[in-house]
C-alpha cells in the first residue's frame, strides 16, 4: 500500500505538472525551432509573440463572456483560441512583410536577424503592456478539476490524493492533437515536403520551383498556430503576464536547442527533457523515502537536489552541458 | 534642457546614468564592435560588479564570520581541490568515455558534499540577525575599490564563461551568455548568506559626502550664498532670506553630491576612452579587427583567433563589471532582484547598434541617447498623447487607458529606433571610421 501512496505521489506532485509545463514549452520550442530551421534566424520575440496572441484570446475571452457564450464544463477560451490565432498570424505576417522580408532578400548573416527580432520583441513587448497592461490575468473558467484529491482519497482508500486540473488535461490533449497534426502535415503533405527541402538546401529547393513566398507564408502561418495555443494553454493553467512570458522563452530556447535546434521532434522532445529535469531536481523526496523506506531509514532533510529557486538555472546549465558536449542537441543529424 | 524643464537634480542622476550605460555599452562594444563577439550575458556582470561593491565596501560581519566562516572556507578548498583535481585528470589523461564520466561523478559528487557541508553553516550565517545583516559582510573598504574588483570578477566570469562557450556559433553564444547571465542572477538572488538575496543590501558607503553633512558645513553654505547672492538680495526681510537660503541649500547639497559622482564617473569614461581609443588605432586593433573581418585568413596568418577572442571578452566583460560597481555606488544599495534581462542586456545592446558598433565615441553617443530617451519616453509619449487627444473629454475611455499605459511606450520607443536604425543606417549613427594611413 505504501508503494502504491509513493507512486501516487510522484504523479501527482512531478509526473503530472512536468508533462503539463513540457507540452507547453514543447509547442514553443517547435515554434522556435521551425522559425530557425527556414527564415534561419533565432526569434528573440518568441516569449512576447506568445503572449501578443494569448493576448488576443484573453480578448476574445472577455468578449464571448460579456456576450455570454460559455463551454459549460470546458472554458471559454478554448472557443476564443481560433481567433486569437487568426490576429496573432495577421501580426505575424505585418511583422514579417515590414521587418523581416527586407533582410530575408539582403541575405543578411542570422546576428543581423537576431538584432532585428530584439527590435520585435521590444515593439511587441509594447503593444502588449499598452493594450492589455502587465498586470496578472486568469481568464479561466468552467470546471477547475475532473479529480479533486479528497474525492481520489475517498475513492481509492489511500493516504495520497491524486488532482487532477482539467487545465492539464486540455494542455495535454491538445498538445498530442496539434503535434501529431503538425507532423503529418511535415511528413506527408506536399507543402510540408517542400518546407523540408527548403530548410535543408534553399538553392536546391528554389531550383526545383518550389515558391519561398509560399514557404515563408506558410511557416508563419503554423508558427502563429503554435504561439497562441502555447500561450493560451500556458495563461489557463497558470495565468498571463506579460513578464513571465518573456521569461518563458529562456527555457523554451533551452528545450529547442537540447532537442536539436531546427528539428521539430527534437524540439517536442527538448519540451519534455527541460520540464522533468527542472521538477524531478527541484522536488523534495522525503515524503517519498517515507513511504519507500522501512521507518528506521527514514530521512531527516527534505532530500532535495537543489532548491526551488534554481528551476530555471537547472534548464540552462543542462543547455549549457548539451551545448558544449554535442552542440547539434540530442537529435542531430536531421535538420527538419 | 531636462535641467530647465524639470529639475536640476533630475538632470544630473540621469546624467550620472547616462555616463554608467555609456561604460557598459563601451565595455559591449569591444566585444561586438571591435572582435564581432555577442555577448548577451551583460546583465550577469553588471550584477557581478555591483556584488564587488557589496563585498568590498560594507564591514565585515564578526558574528556571523564566527558563525559559520569556516564552513564556508572549507566549502571554497573543496571547490578549489575539486579544480584542481579535474585540471590534473584532463591533463593527465587521454580523452575518452571514462574520462569524461568520471569527471562527471567528481563534479556531481563534489557538489553533493559541498552542498552538505556547507549546509549549517549557511544557516547559521543566516540566521545571525536576519532583519539586518544575516550574511558575511564585505572587507569595509572603501567603496572606489569595488570598481576594480568589480571588473576582476566580472573578467574572471568571462574566462570561464568564453572557455566555455566561445567556440559556438554566434547565434548559439547569444542564446548560451543570455542564460548564463540567468545562472548567475539566480546564485546571486538566493545565495543569501554572501549576498543577503532579495532582502537587498542598502546604506552602502558613499565615495562622495552626505546631504545631510553638507547642509551643516559652513563652506558649503557659504557657497550657496555666493551662487544665488542676487536672487537672495531680492528679499528684504531677513527671517525670509534666512529660510530662502535654507531651501537653497538643501536643493544645493543633494545637487553637488551628484555632481562628485559625476565627476568621478566622468574620470572613469575619459580613461576608458582612452585607453579603448589607443587600443583601436595600435596593432592590437588591426588584429582584431582582421580577425573580425576574416576569421579564416587571420589564422593563416598565425594570430591565434582563439586566444585573442577570449582576450577580448575578458575585457569588455571586465568593463561592463567596473558599470555594474559604479552602478551600485551611485544608488547606494545593491537589489538582485532588479537585474532584468531587458534593461541590462538589451537595452544596452539597442545603445551599441544605434550608437555605431566600431566607434568608442558611438557607444557613448548611444549610452546618451537611448538612455536619455528610455527615462524620458514616458514624459514624451504623455505630452504627444495628450496634444493629439487634446479635443477628447478627459473621461474617454480610450484616452484614460493610454495614459494609464504611458510608461510602456519606451519599449516601443525603443524597437522603433532600433528596428529603423538596423534599417537605414545599419552601421548606427556615428559609424565606425578606420584611417588607412
Amino acid at each position: 500500500m505504501d508503494f502504491v501512496n509513493a507512486i501516487i505521489l510522484l504523479l501527482n506532485y512531478i509526473f503530472i505538472p512536468a508533462l503539463t509545463y513540457g507540452s507547453q514549452l514543447a509547442l514553443g520550442a517547435i515554434f522556435v525551432t521551425l522559425i530557425y530551421g527556414i527564415l534561419r534566424f533565432a526569434n528573440f520575440a518568441t516569449g512576447d509573440m506568445m503572449s501578443f496572441g494569448t493576448m488576443a484570446t484573453i480578448l476574445f475571452t472577455w468578449y464571448f463572456q460579456s456576450l455570454g457564450v460559455s463551454l459549460g464544463v470546458l472554458p471559454t477560451a478554448l472557443l476564443a483560441i481560433p481567433f486569437g490565432i487568426i490576429f496573432m498570424i495577421l501580426y505575424m505576417l505585418l511583422i514579417d512583410k515590414f521587418v523581416f522580408k527586407y533582410y530575408r532578400h539582403q541575405k543578411s548573416p542570422p546576428v543581423q536577424f537576431a538584432m532585428v527580432s530584439i527590435g520585435v520583441m521590444f515593439v511587441t513587448q509594447a503593444v502588449v503592456r499598452i493594450i492589455i497592461g502587465p498586470a496578472d490575468r486568469r481568464f479561466f473558467d468552467g470546471e477547475k478539476f475532473i479529480i479533486k484529491a479528497r474525492e481520489f482519497k475517498e475513492m481509492t482508500g489511500l493516504n495520497e490524493g491524486l488532482a487532477l486540473k482539467s487545465t492539464q488535461v486540455i494542455t495535454i490533449f491538445v498538445t498530442i492533437v496539434l503535434v501529431s497534426l503538425l507532423f503529418w502535415f511535415l511528413n506527408r503533405t506536399k507543402t510540408g515536403k517542400s518546407m523540408k527541402a527548403y530548410s535543408d538546401n534553399e538553392d536546391l529547393a528554389l531550383l526545383s520551383g518550389i515558391d519561398p513566398k509560399k514557404i515563408v507564408l506558410v511557416t508563419w502561418v503554423i508558427a502563429g498556430i503554435l504561439a497562441t495555443i502555447g500561450g493560451a494553454l500556458y495563461g489557463l493553467d497558470k495565468s498571463f503576464k506579460p513578464f513571465t512570458y518573456f521569461n518563458n522563452m529562456l527555457p523554451i530556447f533551452a528545450a529547442a536547442i537540447v532537442g536539436g535546434i531546427g528539428n521539430p521532434f527534437g524540439a517536442f522532445l527538448g519540451g519534455y527533457v527541460i520540464a522533468f529535469s527542472e521538477i524531478l531536481l527541484t522536488y523534495a523526496y522525503k515524503k517519498f523515502f517515507m513511504y519507500v523506506l522501512p521507518a528506521s531509514l527514514e530521512p531527516e532533510g527534505l532530500v532535495q537536489l537543489l532548491s526551488t529557486d534554481y528551476k530555471f538555472a537547472v534548464s540552462f546549465s543542462i543547455l549549457v552541458i548539451v551545448l558544449l558536449y554535442r552542440p547539434s542537441g540530442i537529435f542531430k543529424g536531421k535538420v527538419l | 534642457m531636462v535641467g530647465i524643464f524639470q529639475s536640476w537634480n533630475i538632470a544630473l542622476s540621469i546624467f550620472n546614468l547616462c555616463l554608467i550605460s555609456a561604460v557598459m555599452t563601451m565595455g559591449a562594444n569591444i566585444q561586438w564592435g571591435y572582435a564581432g563577439l555577442i555577448n548577451f550575458g551583460i546583465m550577469g556582470y553588471t550584477a557581478l560588479g555591483g556584488l564587488a561593491a557589496v563585498l568590498i565596501s560594507v564591514d565585515p560581519v564578526q558574528e556571523a564570520w564566527r558563525a559559520g566562516g569556516f564552513d564556508i572556507l572549507m566549502a571554497l578548498w573543496l571547490i578549489v581541490v575539486m579544480v584542481l583535481v579535474i585540471r590534473f585528470i584532463l591533463k593527465r589523461f587521454e580523452k575518452s568515455k571514462i574520462r569524461t564520466y568520471s569527471i562527471a561523478a567528481i563534479i556531481i559528487s563534489g557538489i553533493l558534499l559541498i552542498r552538505f557541508s556547507a549546509e549549517p553553516g549557511i544557516e547559521a550565517i543566516e540566521a545571525v540577525d536576519p532583519a539586518k545583516t544575516g550574511f558575511l559582510g564585505g572587507f569595509g573598504l572603501p567603496i572606489v575599490f569595488s570598481w576594480i574588483v568589480g571588473a576582476l570578477f566580472a573578467g574572471g566570469l568571462a574566462f570561464i564563461v568564453g572557455k566555455v562557450a566561445l567556440g559556438l556559433r554566434a547565434d548559439y553564444l547569444a542564446i548560451a551568455t543570455l542564460l548564463i547571465s540567468e545562472i548567475v542572477i539566480a546564485i546571486i538572488k538566493h545565495e543569501d548568506w554572501l549576498t543577503r538575496g532579495v532582502k537587498n543590501v542598502i546604506g552602502l558607503k558613499r565615495p562622495a559626502p552626505y546631504e545631510v553633512d553638507l547642509q551643516t558645513t559652513d563652506w558649503f553654505i557659504n557657497l550657496v550664498e555666493k551662487f544665488n547672492s542676487g536672487k537672495l538680495s531680492v528679499i528684504e526681510n531677513l527671517a525670509d532670506r534666512q529660510a530662502a537660503l535654507n531651501q537653497l541649500v538643501i536643493e544645493g547639497s543633494s545637487v553637488f553630491v551628484k555632481l562628485c559622482y559625476s565627476g568621478l564617473f566622468l574620470v572613469v569614461v575619459i580613461i576608458l576612452l582612452i585607453l579603448t581609443q589607443k587600443a583601436l588605432y595600435s596593432p592590437w586593433g588591426r588584429m582584431m579587427r582582421a580577425i573580425r573581418d576574416n576569421e579564416e585568413a587571420a589564422n593563416a596568418m598565425g594570430k591565434n583567433v582563439v586566444k585573442q577572442h577570449l582576450l577580448i571578452f575578458i575585457l569588455g566583460s571586465a568593463i561592463v563589471g567596473i558599470a555594474g560597481a559604479m552602478l551600485v555606488t551611485q544608488d547606494g544599495l545593491f537589489t538582485p532582484g532588479s537585474y532584468r534581462p531587458m534593461r541590462y542586456t538589451f537595452l544596452i545592446w539597442v545603445m551599441v547598434i544605434v550608437g555605431g558598433s566600431g566607434n568608442n565615441f558611438g557607444a557613448i553617443l548611444g549610452g546618451f541617447v537611448v538612455w536619455f530617451l528610455w527615462i524620458e519616453a514616458a514624459p514624451i509619449s504623455l505630452f504627444l498623447i495628450n496634444f493629439f487627444t487634446a479635443g477628447i473629454p478627459e473621461t474617454n475611455a480610450l484616452k484614460a487607458h493610454l495614459i494609464e499605459s504611458v510608461p510602456y511606450f519606451r519599449f516601443l520607443l525603443m524597437g522603433l529606433g532600433l528596428l529603423f536604425i538596423m534599417r537605414y543606417r545599419p552601421k548606427g549613427i556615428l559609424p565606425e571610421k578606420i584611417e588607412i594611413k
